[in-house]
Parts: C-alpha cells; sequence; structure tokens
C-alpha cells in the first residue's frame, strides 16, 4: 500500500462511513481523520448521529459500510481481541456503565483476564493512582461511590488494557459542573501522559473546545463542517448550523 | 407574597440514621422568578417539594414560618394540599417521559385536568387543551392532541407538560431541572416559553437546576445551595460580582467558548461552608 508513512501519522480515518437502522440511514457517509495524539470533537443535537459514529468506531455496532482504520489498518465489522485492547470506550452514565454486583477490583481485573496480562495486583493499584483514586476503593462497590469517582473508575477500567485510542461519549454530561472540571482536566493530562488519542463526543459546545483541537458538527447524519476550535471561539464558522449552536453556547455564558 | 419560608429544616430518617438534608433555609417569593441553583445533594429539589409536602414518610420537616399565599403548609392536611397542588401551583419534573401517562392521548391527558380544576364539559375541555397546546406553540396542535407521548419528542414533551400545568391557571410554577433531559436548543426555546407565560399570567416561578448561568439568564434572583444551606442570594443580573466563594468556584470551574483556559480551576471546598 503506498502513502503509508502518511497514513501513519492518522491514527484515526473514517471514510465515507454509513449507518442505516432498517430503511433509516443515520450516519450518511461521513469522513474525517484524527491524528496520532489529538482529539476530535463531535457535537450536534440528539438524532444527530454522533453517538452512532462512535458505536460503529468501537464496534458495538457491526452494520456500517465505509471505511475505518486504526493506527494504519483497516477494521471489519467483526473485531479482534487485540482491537479491544487498543481502543477503549467510556459512557456517559457512570451508574449504567458499572456492573453493580462487582467490586471495583473485579470490575478492573476483568479486562486484564479477557487480554491475560501479567502483573493484576501492580496494574490495578496503578490504574487507580492513574486517576486520582484513594486505594480504599479498590474493594468497594459501585454504589458506594460519587458519581465523579464512579466516572474516574470507569476511565481507569478504559486505562487499564493500555489503549492508545479512547472513545468519549458525553463522559461529564451527568456530572455537576465541579466534577465535570475535575474529569476534563483529568483525561487533558492522561493524553498528554499516555499520548492518547480521542474522540470526544458532547452537545456542550465549550467542552468540546476545550479539550479538542478540530471538531466536525453533525446534523441529520452529516458532518456539515469541520472546523478547529479556534475557528469555533472566534465566530469563523461557515454552516449557520454550527453559529447557531455558537449562539446558542456565548448567549449563556454572557450571562454570568 | 407568594411563598414565605423561614428557617427550613428537613430530614431523612435512614437505616443508620438521620439526615439533614436542609438545614434552615429562608425564602420569600412574589411574583417573580426565583432560581435555586447547587450541586447533586445540595438540597435544593427537597426544599421545593417540601414546599408541596411531596416527599417521603420517612421525612420530617420542621419550620419557623412556611406559607402559600397565607395558608400554613406545615399544618395543612392532606385535603388541603390537594387543593393546592395542581390547581394553585403546577410542579415540572426533570424528564416528561415519566411524568406523562404513557397510554393516554396528550389531548386527553390536557382535558383531564383541565376538568378536574376547573370543571366544564368534555367538548369545552377539549376545545381548551388545543388551545393550550397552541399557547405553547406547538404547531398543528390538534394533531398532537391525538397523538401518545412515546410519539413526540422530549422538548415538545417538556412544552405538553407546560401546557398540562397552565391549564388550572395556577399561580405558581416550580420547574425541578426542566430542561436537564433536552439539547441546547431545545432547552432555550422551552425556557423562554416558560419564562414569557409566567411574565405574561403574573405567577411566580421558582426554578431549579445545577447550571448557574442558564438560571440567571432566565430568573430576577438566584439563590446558590450547598450542603442544604443557602450560600448567597443575589440579583441574577449581580452573578458576575458574586461574592461567595462557592459561587465563584462554580462559575470558575466551566469550559468556556469565548474564554479560553489552559486548565479548569477546581472547586476548592472550605469547610465552614458547611457549618449552619
Amino acid at each position: 500500500m503506498t502513502g503509508a508513512a502518511a497514513m501513519n501519522s492518522n491514527m484515526i480515518v473514517v471514510d465515507k462511513l454509513r449507518v442505516r437502522f432498517g430503511t433509516n440511514e443515520v450516519v450518511k457517509g461521513v469522513s474525517f481523520e484524527v491524528p496520532a495524539g489529538d482529539c476530535f470533537g463531535i457535537v450536534g443535537e440528539s438524532g444527530s448521529g454522533k453517538s452512532t459514529i462512535l458505536r460503529a468506531l468501537s464496534g458495538l455496532n457491526r452494520a456500517w459500510t465505509g471505511r475505518i482504520a486504526f493506527d494504519g489498518a483497516d477494521v471489519t465489522p467483526n473485531r479482534d481481541k487485540e482491537f479491544f485492547r487498543k481502543v477503549q470506550m467510556v459512557f456517559q452514565d457512570p451508574y449504567g456503565s458499572l456492573h453493580p454486583r462487582q467490586t471495583i477490583d473485579r470490575i478492573l481485573s476483568e479486562p486484564l483476564v479477557v487480554h491475560q496480562m501479567d502483573n493484576v495486583e501492580r496494574r490495578i493499584s496503578a490504574a487507580l493512582t492513574e486517576v486520582a483514586l484513594p486505594p480504599t476503593v479498590r474493594f468497594r462497590y459501585p454504589h458506594q461511590l460519587s458519581g465523579g469517582q464512579r466516572q474516574r473508575v470507569a476511565i481507569a477500567r478504559a486505562l487499564i488494557a493500555e489503549p492508545k485510542i479512547l472513545l468519549l461519549d458525553e463522559p461529564t454530561s451527568a456530572l455537576d459542573v465541579s466534577v465535570q472540571a475535575e474529569i476534563l482536566n483529568l483525561l487533558a493530562d492522561l493524553r498528554e501522559r499516555l499520548g492518547l488519542t480521542y474522540i470526544l463526543v458532547s452537545h456542550n459546545l465549550a467542552v468540546v473546545a476545550h479539550l479538542c483541537s478540530r471538531l466536525g458538527v453533525m446534523l441529520g447524519g452529516d458532518v456539515v463542517e469541520e472546523l478547529t476550535s479556534q475557528d469555533l471561539r472566534a465566530g469563523r464558522t461557515t454552516h449557520p448550523h454550527t453559529a447557531e449552536l455558537r449562539a446558542l453556547s456565548v448567549d449563556l455564558e454572557e450571562a454570568s | 407574597m407568594l411563598v414565605d419560608i423561614e428557617n427550613l429544616r428537613i430530614s431523612f430518617t435512614t437505616r443508620t440514621g438521620m439526615f439533614e438534608a436542609v438545614r434552615g433555609v429562608s425564602l420569600k417569593l412574589g411574583t417573580e422568578k426565583l432560581g435555586i441553583v447547587g450541586e447533586s445533594g445540595s438540597g435544593k429539589s427537597v426544599t421545593a417539594r417540601s414546599l408541596m409536602k411531596l416527599l417521603p414518610d420517612n421525612t420530617q420537616i420542621t419550620a419557623d414560618r412556611m406559607t402559600f399565599d397565607g395558608i400554613d403548609i406545615l399544618n395543612a392536611d392532606e385535603r388541603a394540599m390537594r387543593a393546592i397542588r395542581g390547581k394553585r401551583a403546577g410542579f415540572i419534573l426533570q424528564d416528561p417521559k415519566y411524568s406523562l401517562n404513557p397510554v393516554m392521548t396528550i389531548g386527553r391527558q390536557i382535558a383531564e385536568t383541565w376538568r378536574t380544576h376547573k370543571g366544564g364539559g368534555k367538548r369545552e375541555a377539549e376545545e381548551a387543551s388545543i388551545d393550550l397546546l397552541d399557547q405553547v406553540l406547538i404547531r398543528d396542535p390538534k394533531r398532537v392532541a391525538a397523538l401518545y407521548p412515546h410519539e413526540v419528542s422530549g422538548g415538545m414533551g417538556q412544552r405538553i407538560m407546560i401546557a398540562m400545568m397552565l391549564a388550572p391557571d395556577p399561580e405558581l410554577l416550580i420547574a425541578d431541572e426542566p430542561t436537564s433531559a433536552l439539547d441546547a436548543t431545545v432547552q432555550a426555546e422551552v425556557l423562554r416559553l416558560m419564562e414569557d407565560l409566567v411574565s405574561r399570567r403574573g405567577m411566580g416561578l421558582i426554578l431549579i437546576s445545577h447550571d448557574l448561568p442558564l438560571v440567571s439568564h432566565f430568573c430576577d434572583r438566584v439563590m446558590v445551595m450547598y450542603s442544604g444551606l443557602v450560600m448567597e442570594t443575589l440579583d441574577a443580573s449581580e452573578l458576575s460580582k458574586a461574592q461567595h466563594p462557592y459561587t465563584r468556584g462554580l462559575l470558575n470551574c466551566l469550559p468556556s467558548l469565548t474564554h479560553p483556559k489552559e486548565r479548569l480551576p477546581v472547586m476548592v471546598r472550605d469547610a465552614a461552608w458547611t457549618e449552619a
């Protein structure tokens, strides 16, 4: 394959991705690229298809067409185990995404068992340290933790298999703003320290602009505009929908 | 004075003992829009629910004074409360999906509310419900009246809830996180509608939310709560001049679109804030 060097610089390549539920096409030929170590944001209203893209990327939805490549290698709808080590996902609701009857220790050890990784003890305590949770959390159940702590556990679980890519689906929208700030700082630190590549889906433009350098704006299953966060902040938008979303966001900020 | 609360305390008896969720809250409300803001567990929802006596049996409510339009809520019996709930004070909750009856058409639900509080005939109630849907800016209200709740979007569902709450012409509207389940664009639309109707009808509004900028945008005054206590109450227009470090902390930790921050300041909590 030619142009291998160019491909290597892009950790994630999505080309003409289409996802259909029955006769209803919810993702209509979306293309974007994310360089290694970068964070790409996807914004849009509910039903615009942003989470559907993440689910196709993560292998949770197999009914897609088009091309998806991670780290220079195309993937098929069915993924091997190695893929799930490389790409991990963090969901919106930290209450729903952790097994209620497993201790944090058990939740964190599962990916290690699946991927037959060594040093289980050390890795679990390192993962907890990584997300700034006290070691005492390890033998608690999810219901004994606060929302922010649970989301830290979800991030620790995603990190424990040493992935290269994190797919983040509204990771802070169920949290209080004070906790949101802590989680966003944590995500920024981890990306820097571990050289991770992120895709962040959110309806909150300020959150996306804070964490990502570039973003795509979705409307009715299409990316109607792709722009840098700087252009978004400065109001250099080309599509009316982007301008509308930005105006709403700025309007509320100005009140305070 | 529509609502007058003095030194309200609410505690729950739990398996492990007593827990005091609200520790001496005082507030007065006329025909104005008051926002109550705080993080989860600050006691904001419990405060609003106590006003309608909508709290579980293991709750103890005490207050030096707690009145709604002169009626003593603390000593009012269930019968007196039923005359207030819905009729004189409407309550809008976060998710319309759970507040609406899933097996009844929207038109019939609104008509039922209207008839319960205003009496009148079936035909009259039907016409009133279509008029109410029209007032909350639903296009083609006749068609929507025939739909079931699962057939409408979240934003439309919340507008239907507002229509239903407005049916008996209440004097007070309490909205507990009315737009948290909605998209940003729809959120603004629903809040603007609510604000407009409340102002036009000369009602009182209590808007509960965790979103400080949002609330200050739509309210006259904002009350900031933390750990069952009122940290400060200020005019919405004065929010940028907030004095209390907790309010400042809430504002500072928000990422901003127009003022980029390299790193978000995190909330440093002072133990003194939790001392009543």
